[in-house]
C-alpha cells in the first residue's frame, strides 16, 4: 500500500518537503500544489533529492495551473509530471489514503 | 469494520491553534471506536515537553490534556526520533511515557498502513 | 468512491480552500459521490454570509454555496471552531445572546464527531490547510 503526499508550502521557507522526503517510501506519490509547486523548479532547496527520489519509483506530480499561475512553466526540473484536477482525483484513488504536508 | 486513522501532529502548542485542535479530534474520535493513532513530528513534539506553564499565556494546557489520550482508549502514540534528535529533546523531557518512538521508515511503513491520515 | 474532504484553511489569506473546492468540483465530475466537506480551524470562515469580495474577485463562499445546491452537498462547519470565529447560525446567536447571525445557506453546524464520521463513511478522506 502506498500514500500520496501533497505539500502545498514552498520549499524556501518551510520544511514540509524536507519532511515529506525522509520518510516517504517506494511507489509513493508526491504532488505539488499551491506555493508547493516552487519544490518543482531546478534551483528549489531540495531538488537534486527530489531527483534521487524519482530515480528510486516516487512519482513527483505538479498541479498545471498552479505552474502557470507563477510562471513556472520554462523553469520545471525534469521528471515532474504535470497534472490537472481531474487527474489529482485519480490519484488519490492510487493510492491507499493521502498525506497533505503544511 | 473499524478504519485505521492516524491523526499526525506537526505544529508547536501554543503559537498556532493547531495542536490543540488536533488533540480535541483524537478525543472526539474516540467515540467512534475505530483504530485511531497520533503521530507527533517535526515542530509537533514540542507537545510533548514536560514543564509548561501556558497559564502564562491564558491558554489550557497541552501538557496535561495529553495524558488524557490513553483514557480516551487511543493507545497508539508515536514520536519521529528524528524530530526529537533535531530538537535535542532527551525521552526524560517527555510528558507521556507509553510513546512508541519511530524512525523515518518506520513513519513511512506506518502511513502506508492506514486508511486515513489526518493532518495538522 | 466515496469522498469527503476537510478544509482547515480560511478563504483568501490562503488558496487552501480554492483548492478544496476544484478537487470537489472534480470528484462530482468524475462520478465519484462526495460524502461531506468539513470546515475546521480558519476553514470556518467559509461559512459566513457577510464576506463581500469585490465584483471582479471569485466569491468561494457563494461558489461553495452554488456548488452544494447543484448537488445537493453536506456542508458541516465544526461548531467550536465556528463559535470561536464568530460565525453563527440563528439559534446559537439567540443562545449566546449575540445581535445577529451569519451562518451563509447550505452550511450547518456541527460537532468535530461529523469529520470522524465522515472517515468512517469514506474510502477517501483528502485534507486542505
Amino acid at each position: 500500500m502506498s500514500t500520496l503526499h501533497t505539500i502545498n508550502k514552498s520549499p524556501y521557507s518551510h520544511n514540509t518537503l524536507t519532511s515529506c522526503l525522509a520518510v516517504c517510501s517506494e511507489n509513493d506519490g508526491i504532488l505539488l500544489l499551491e506555493d508547493g509547486v516552487f519544490g518543482a523548479i531546478t534551483s528549489a532547496p531540495v531538488a537534486d533529492e527530489l531527483q534521487k527520489l524519482i530515480q528510486n519509483g516516487i512519482s513527483v506530480f505538479a498541479l498545471i495551473s498552479d505552474i502557470k499561475a507563477r510562471g513556472l512553466e520554462d523553469k520545471l526540473a525534469p521528471n515532474i509530471k504535470l497534472v490537472d484536477y481531474n487527474i489529482f482525483v485519480q490519484l488519490t484513488i492510487n493510492h491507499r489514503s493521502v498525506q497533505s504536508w503544511y | 469494520m473499524s478504519k485505521k486513522i492516524l491523526l499526525i501532529s506537526r505544529q508547536a502548542p501554543y503559537g498556532k491553534s493547531t495542536a490543540r485542535e488536533a488533540i480535541d479530534i483524537a478525543l472526539a474520535a474516540s467515540v467512534y471506536d475505530q483504530d485511531i493513532g497520533i503521530l507527533f513530528m517535526d515542530d509537533g513534539v514540542f507537545q510533548l515537553l514536560k514543564n509548561q506553564q501556558s497559564n502564562q499565556i491564558d491558554q489550557k494546557n497541552i501538557a496535561s490534556i495529553l495524558p488524557a489520550l490513553a483514557l480516551y482508549g487511543i493507545e497508539n502514540i508515536y514520536a519521529h526520533q528524528e524530530s526529537l534528535n533535531a530538537r535535542a529533546i532527551r525521552a526524560d523531557e517527555l510528558i507521556l511515557d507509553n510513546l512508541q518512538l519511530l524512525n523515518n521508515k518506520d513513519v513511512g511503513s506506518l502511513l502506508n498502513q492506514q486508511d486515513h491520515l489526518l493532518s495538522f | 468512491m466515496i469522498f469527503s474532504l476537510a478544509v482547515y484553511a480560511a478563504p483568501y489569506s490562503s488558496q487552501a480552500s480554492y483548492s478544496a473546492y476544484k478537487f470537489a468540483m472534480a470528484t462530482l465530475e468524475q462520478g465519484h459521490k462526495l460524502h461531506r466537506i468539513f470546515f475546521y480551524q480558519d476553514g470556518a470562515h467559509n461559512a459566513t454570509n457577510l464576506a463581500s469580495p469585490p465584483q471582479d474577485e471569485f466569491n468561494l463562499q457563494q461558489a461553495w454555496q452554488s456548488l452544494a445546491k447543484d448537488h445537493n452537498l453536506d456542508l458541516v462547519v465544526c461548531i467550536a471552531a465556528a463559535l470561536r470565529r464568530g460565525v453563527l447560525n440563528e439559534s446559537e446567536a439567540k443562545r449566546y445572546n449575540k445581535p445577529s447571525h451569519n451562518l451563509a445557506d447550505e452550511f450547518t453546524i456541527s460537532g468535530l464527531g461529523q469529520l470522524v464520521e465522515a472517515a468512517v463513511v469514506s474510502d477517501r478522506l483528502i485534507s486542505f490547510g
